[in-house]
């Protein structure tokens, strides 16, 4: 129920950007106040490149895929599972905060809906961005990655693309949903095919045509691919198409939550 | 122009209408009671009023702004003190003020003053670096007035700001509101269903059942239209006939030794009607609560502290920034 919005005034824009910071700011706090949900999700991620990239990896002749081992293969496929779990899960706050009055003190403040809306899609981005950044210092001193000071770079805007488009989608889900069960059923439909039909796994190359297809169709792919590209040099689709791809995707997805951020049910 | 004007507002949840038809004008710095028992509709109005809820029809005006069409106008008026907990456990009670300040807009240079005024008028100046799942309720329910009040809202709204807790600190807390409504100077909507909440706190009360406001005036009158107190004698030869002769004296009842009168201002006159009464054993005044009133206007008791209708504070308080 947002009414017709009259002209911004610079001390209005302060106003909204105050208030941004401070939902954002409050995410940050409430996440790093619990240590123990930054190790829990670090963990999985870890026991994936582990297990998952030595067990796989043991049945592949080392450097047959694109010149790499396969846990290096693996690597930028990890980092986008931990970005879409971490992420996606985030919208469930949204459905636990509506059971107290918490929502109701930020949706009573004199804010923009969407500022409001940016703000917990910031925090909740970088949350991920953190788990992101201490999987690649685990990746560079245990996996032997070798990351440049460009890779770094473009790997954190490839990821803060994915952080913000798939955290909108779980705000999306956790404003238009009441249950947490149901929001559980929701995201883990959606998060399958994200990430297993994403090439965070297997190469697309080989693959028959009706899946290459199926991965094409995916946005999530694109991300793993321009990751790959940009960490370990092994090229699929072209740069420009991931970051054009990424960047629609974003902007569909901000625009949804937003959608779905207004028209929450309390 | 009353701050406050609220015209047929009227809400349904599918057949079921919550909020019948209000009308209401409020005056700027009146403090209104909206008193009534569980269910009654009271949250619903508050949130209407607050744009978290869209009414099914009528309309409201907060300091001129209408709260359907300008929602955002209204919320830059108003603050909330909700009834369920509404701070983040996890974080100390002046980070829930510091982070509340920027999203309402309070001035940076005022920031830290506001939030050292409001700690010290709640005497939570030395918890102020303890986290908030630390606190008692009673605490808890002081930050989040303090808060309610830092920045300067026109309009306050206060939904069962004593619900769930003990009799003394539900006392220690209308004292609180009280200063804090003295020293900023705002218009505050208040509900609950403690009849003395209201006689205490309230310039006027409007008495709510099933939606719909069923009588509203200042708890003096109230109790004034009630007929008076009652005094009840124990007695064994009253003179009757001169008894009812005294013009403060409504109702004469006389049944085995015990004398019950009705009497307007019955303390002012005690010592007339004793002079009648002869050897008296034992003299009792009732002063007419809240309680009568609500009993005479709707024919049933209403049921305080036990939650019935919704979920229950306290267990919903468990839940409180859990994340
Ligand atoms: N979101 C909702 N959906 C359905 N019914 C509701 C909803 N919110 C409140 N109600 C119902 O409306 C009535 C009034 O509720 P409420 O305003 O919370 O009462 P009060 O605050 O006076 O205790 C209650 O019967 C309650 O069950
Ligand atoms: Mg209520």
């Amino acid at each position: 129920m947002q009414g017709k919005d009259s002209n911004m005034t610079k001390g209005a824009v302060t106003a909204e950007l105050r208030g941004l910071y401070a939902i954002w700011y409050r995410e940050l706090l409430v996440f790093m106040r619990e240590p123990s949900r930054l190790v829990g999700s670090i963990i999985q991620p870890l026991l994936w490149l582990v297990i998952f990239g030595t067990g796989v990896g043991s049945i592949i002749e080392p450097g047959t895929i694109s010149g790499v081992d396969y846990q290096q293969f693996l690597f930028p496929g990890i980092l986008v599972m931990t970005v879409l779990y971490g992420s996606l899960f985030f919208g469930l706050y949204i459905i636990l905060d509506k059971r107290i009055d918490f929502l109701k003190e930020v949706l009573v403040a004199p804010l923009r809906k969407s500022t409001m809306f940016f703000g917990k899609a910031l925090g909740g981005s970088t949350d991920g961005l953190l788990q992101i950044i201490i999987l690649m210092v685990l990746g560079a001193i245990f996996f032997g990655i070798h990351f440049t000071l460009l890779s770094i770079i473009l790997t954190f805007i490839i990821v803060s693309l994915l952080l913000i488009s798939i955290t909108s989608l779980g705000l999306a889900i956790g404003s238009l949903m009441d249950s947490p069960e149901g929001f559980g059923l929701i995201s883990s439909f959606a998060i399958f095919p994200l990430f297993f039909l994403s090439g965070a796994l297997f190469p697309v190359r080989n693959l028959p045509d009706w899946l290459k297809t199926v991965v094409m169709i995916n946005p999530v792919s694109y991300a793993v691919d321009a990751l790959r590209s940009v960490i370990l040099g092994i090229t699929g689709y072209s740069l420009l198409l991931d970051f054009s791809v990424l960047i629609i995707f974003t902007a569909l997805t901000v625009i949804t939550g937003t959608w779905a951020f207004k028209r929450i049910k309390l | 122009m009353p701050l406050i004007q609220i015209k047929n507002l009227t809400r349904k949840f599918e057949d079921f209408t919550a909020v019948d038809n209000v009308s209401l004008d409020i005056d700027e710095g009146e403090i209104f009671g909206l008193l009534g028992p569980n269910g009654a509709g009271k949250t619903t109005i508050l949130s209407m009023l607050a744009t978290l809820l869209s009414p099914t029809s009528g309309e409201a005006l907060i300091c001129g702004h209408d709260i359907v069409k300008n929602p955002t106008q209204v919320r830059h008026c108003i603050g909330f003190v909700f009834q369920d907990p509404s701070s983040d456990d996890l974080l100390t009670g002046r980070e829930n003020l510091y982070l509340h300040a920027l999203m309402y807009g309070v001035r940076k240079s005022e920031i830290n003053r506001k939030i050292d005024e409001g700690l010290m008028l709640v005497d939570l100046t030395d918890k102020q670096h303890v986290k908030m799942r630390k606190y008692s309720g009673g605490m808890r329910r002081r930050l989040e007035l303090a808060r309610g009040f830092l920045h300067n809202p026109k309009v306050l709204f206060l939904d069962e700001p004593t619900l769930g807790l003990d009799p003394q600190t539900r006392e220690s807390l209308w004292i609180y509101i009280k200063k804090l409504s003295v020293e900023n100077k705002i218009t505050i909507i208040l509900t609950t269903h403690y009849m003395e909440e209201a006689d205490k706190l309230c310039d006027r009360i409007g008495i709510i059942d099933r939606g719909k406001i069923i009588a509203l005036d200042t708890p003096f009158n109230f109790k004034k239209n009630m007929g008076g107190d009652l005094v009840s004698i124990s007695t064994s030869n009253p003179d009757l006939p001169s008894l009812e002769k005294i013009a403060c004296i409504t109702q004469v009842k006389y049944e085995h030794d015990l004398l019950s009168l009705t009497v307007d201002d019955a303390g002012r006159h005690l010592q007339e009607i004793l002079a009648h009464v002869g050897e008296a054993l034992k003299v009792e005044i009732h002063s007419p609560t809240l309680h009568d009133v609500f009993l005479k206007l709707t024919g049933k008791r209403m049921r305080e502290g036990s939650g019935g209708g919704e979920g229950g504070w306290m267990t919903r308080s468990m839940h409180a920034g859990k994340r």
